[in-house]
């Protein structure tokens, strides 16, 4: 249960193509993750698997069987919507056994699952009230929830925190990778914060203008980024790309190196900049250092303690093994 | 933040509009009042004297207050129920997304904008005419014998006519009702397995409760007071076939110069208006709160 594959799959909205063809396959149990700048396709791209969209030319898989033209509610996978899109006027109980009075079963049977998602999410005391009176973590997991108690093929997540403040989507985050570990059921989800993607996903999918730039692991895609895209997205803060005569001394268009992996110095290293805004963090300081050289502005991580003045003078040096060469096409050299 | 001395301004301030609006409801309905307990007519000038509760009672027993009670429950009730129901069928249309929408649109509010006795006089002369009328016309194309509608059925074309102008307005509210629903709830309803009936009745419909609220409170106010349909096609008549409340005060105080007898059954339709209020906003006014 729970295997989905996209063969050649595009979208177009009149004129406008959003995704050309596609080839994707997600294995059961897995938490994929779709991540991408906004306006990248990622959205569609899960409308077209949950069926809410028509795709215009491929075929869907889910399970092995064809699954191109089957309605949404045939398909045996749930959604949560980035909006929860609760039925305002029933109650919590009702929200999560709508799509079980929808399948026709019966009541006892609804009011056991019913009971087991508000017991497995937390909401047993809350099951009489309206969506109105909740919280918007208590939404997101009545959200959750409903889909839950139709032990569906796989679940869809669009963008499920964005509507959440910072410290709850923390916790959410937490409780969803630990309901996937509960459940084991195939997990797609959907979001344009790479932090999300990397402390969740088992497989990250990175989308951009609807093309699939790379698919791999959380440390597959930081560690060897297949292009320069990939390679500024994936990681915080971003990765630094160097281009000019210092990449063509290692042979390459680019040059990317993360902050993280360059040491810093005060008296002598590879590269001299000055400083311009510190970023304070307690564990880290992120400098931003100007007039390099090298580009507008180079980041890099340093200790929580280090004590360095607007203006003062840098070195830093890159980690010769974590410097990353791509070639004029923006892909990585080997 | 509202001080006792900016409070006290603010009340100065507010009073000549309230001592007005006051004034502009109290004074009539005093005189009203006053005159129902009056034996005033219109034929025997300086006459007036004190008669207690007599026209109430002649009102009261007129066995065409029945009547009047009757055909304005008709009216206000078919009304309400054809406008809904058609509100709800046509706002549903005209949300999909077609070709030339604006206009048809703008198409489906116009009756609103019709002055009632002139839609009446349309519907009376050109539609519903059993010699010329186009139904009549219609009738006849398919070897029918014609139908005088006002003669054979006063009753349902005036409910008709009302409502032909009354669907816009229900139509208009029930569309931005609907156009405010959220969509993804009925994509999550449609992943959940409802069907478009299932969709309609558990997720369409209810988010619509407030605004069928709105209507049916609204038109109710107007549709006690329907006049105008009923003078310019049946006159009330045939009979009391046509009259309602406000008819049958028009035709005591002004076609049998009753003024005192006309002021009494307005009292008692100002009492029974607000005993349909009460009953109204106990029953749906719920809906209201957010």
């Amino acid at each position: 249960m729970g295997r989905i594959s996209l063969n050649q799959v595009t979208k177009s909205f009149g004129d406008v193509n959003v995704i050309p063809p596609l080839d994707l396959d997600i294995n059961e149990g897995e938490f994929v993750v779709f991540v991408g700048p906004s306006g990248c396709g990622k959205s569609t791209l899960l409308r077209l698997i949950a069926g809410l969209e028509d795709v215009t030319s491929g075929e869907i898989r889910i399970d092995g069987q064809d699954a191109t033209m089957v309605p949404p509610a045939k398909r045996g996978l749930a959604m949560v919507f980035q909006s929860y899109a609760l039925y305002p006027h029933m109650s919590v109980a009702k929200n999560i056994a709508f799509p079980l009075r929808m399948a026709g079963m019966n009541k006892a049977e609804q009011d056991k699952r019913v009971a087991h998602a508000a017991k497995v999410l937390n909401l047993a005391d809350y099951l009489d009230r309206r969506p109105g009176q909740l919280s918007g973590g208590q939404r997101q997991r009545v959200a959750i929830g409903r889909a839950i108690v139709r032990e569906p093929a796989a679940f869809l997540f669009d963008e499920p925190l964005s509507n959440l403040d910072a410290a709850l989507r923390v916790n959410m985050r937490l409780e969803i990778s630990e309901l996937h570990n509960t459940l084991k059921t195939t997990m797609i989800y959907v979001t344009h914060d790479q932090v999300e993607a990397m402390t969740m996903a088992d497989k990250i999918v990175v989308l951009q203008a609807g093309r699939i730039e790379q698919v791999g692991s959380p440390m597959e895609l930081y560690r060897t980024p297949r292009n320069t895209f990939v390679a500024g997205f994936i990681g915080s803060p971003k990765m630094n790309l160097i281009e000019g005569p210092e990449a063509a001394r290692h042979d390459a268009h680019t040059i990317g190196i993360r902050p993280e992996h360059l040491a810093i110095s005060t008296t002598e290293g590879a590269w001299k900049g000055v400083v311009g805004v510190s970023e304070h963090l307690g564990s880290d300081t992120f400098l931003h250092v100007h007039q390099t050289g090298l580009a507008e502005t180079i980041t890099l991580r340093a200790p929580g303690e280090l004590e360095l003045r607007h203006g003062d003078t840098v070195y830093m040096t890159p980690e010769a093994d974590k410097l990353h060469r791509f070639g004029p096409d923006g892909l990585r050299l080997a | 933040m509202a001080t006792q001395h900016s409070r006290l301004a603010a009340r100065v301030m507010i009073s000549p509009a309230v001592i007005l609006l006051l004034g502009w409801m109290l004074i009539p309905l005093c005189l009203t009042i006053y005159f129902s307990f009056l034996r005033y007519n219109l034929l025997m000038p300086g006459m007036e004297e004190f008669t207690g509760w007599t026209n109430y009672r002649y009102f009261l027993t007129d066995p065409a207050f029945f009547a009047a009670i009757a055909n304005t429950l008709a009216l206000v009730l078919g009304v309400l129920f054809i406008t809904i129901v058609g509100g709800v069928l046509l706002a549903l249309l005209l949300d999909q997304p077609m070709w030339g929408q604006g206009i048809v649109r703008i198409l489906v509010i116009a009756p609103f904008f019709v002055m009632p006795t002139v839609s009446a006089l349309v519907w009376k002369n050109m539609f519903m005419n059993p010699v010329n009328g186009l139904f009549a016309q219609l009738f006849k194309a398919v070897g029918l014998q014609p139908f005088d509608f006002l003669s054979q059925a006063p009753l349902m074309s005036i409910i008709g006519i009302v409502s032909w102008q009354w669907l816009p307005f229900a139509t208009l509210i029930l569309l931005t009702a609907i156009q405010s629903l959220d969509s993804e709830q009925l994509e999550a309803a449609e992943m959940d397995g409802a069907g478009p009936l299932s969709r309609f009745f558990y997720i369409i419909l209810p988010h619509l409760g407030r605004a069928i609220t709105v209507v049916i409170l609204i038109q109710t106010i107007f549709l006690l007071s329907i006049f105008a349909e009923i003078l310019v096609t049946t006159n009330g008549g045939p009979g009391t076939a046509t009259t309602n409340l406000t008819y049958l005060v028009y035709v005591q105080s002004l076609l049998q110069f009753d003024v005192g007898g006309g002021s009494a059954g307005g009292v008692i339709a100002i009492i029974l208006a607000n005993i349909v209020a009460i009953f109204l906003m106990r029953m749906i006014g719920k809906n209201l709160d957010a």
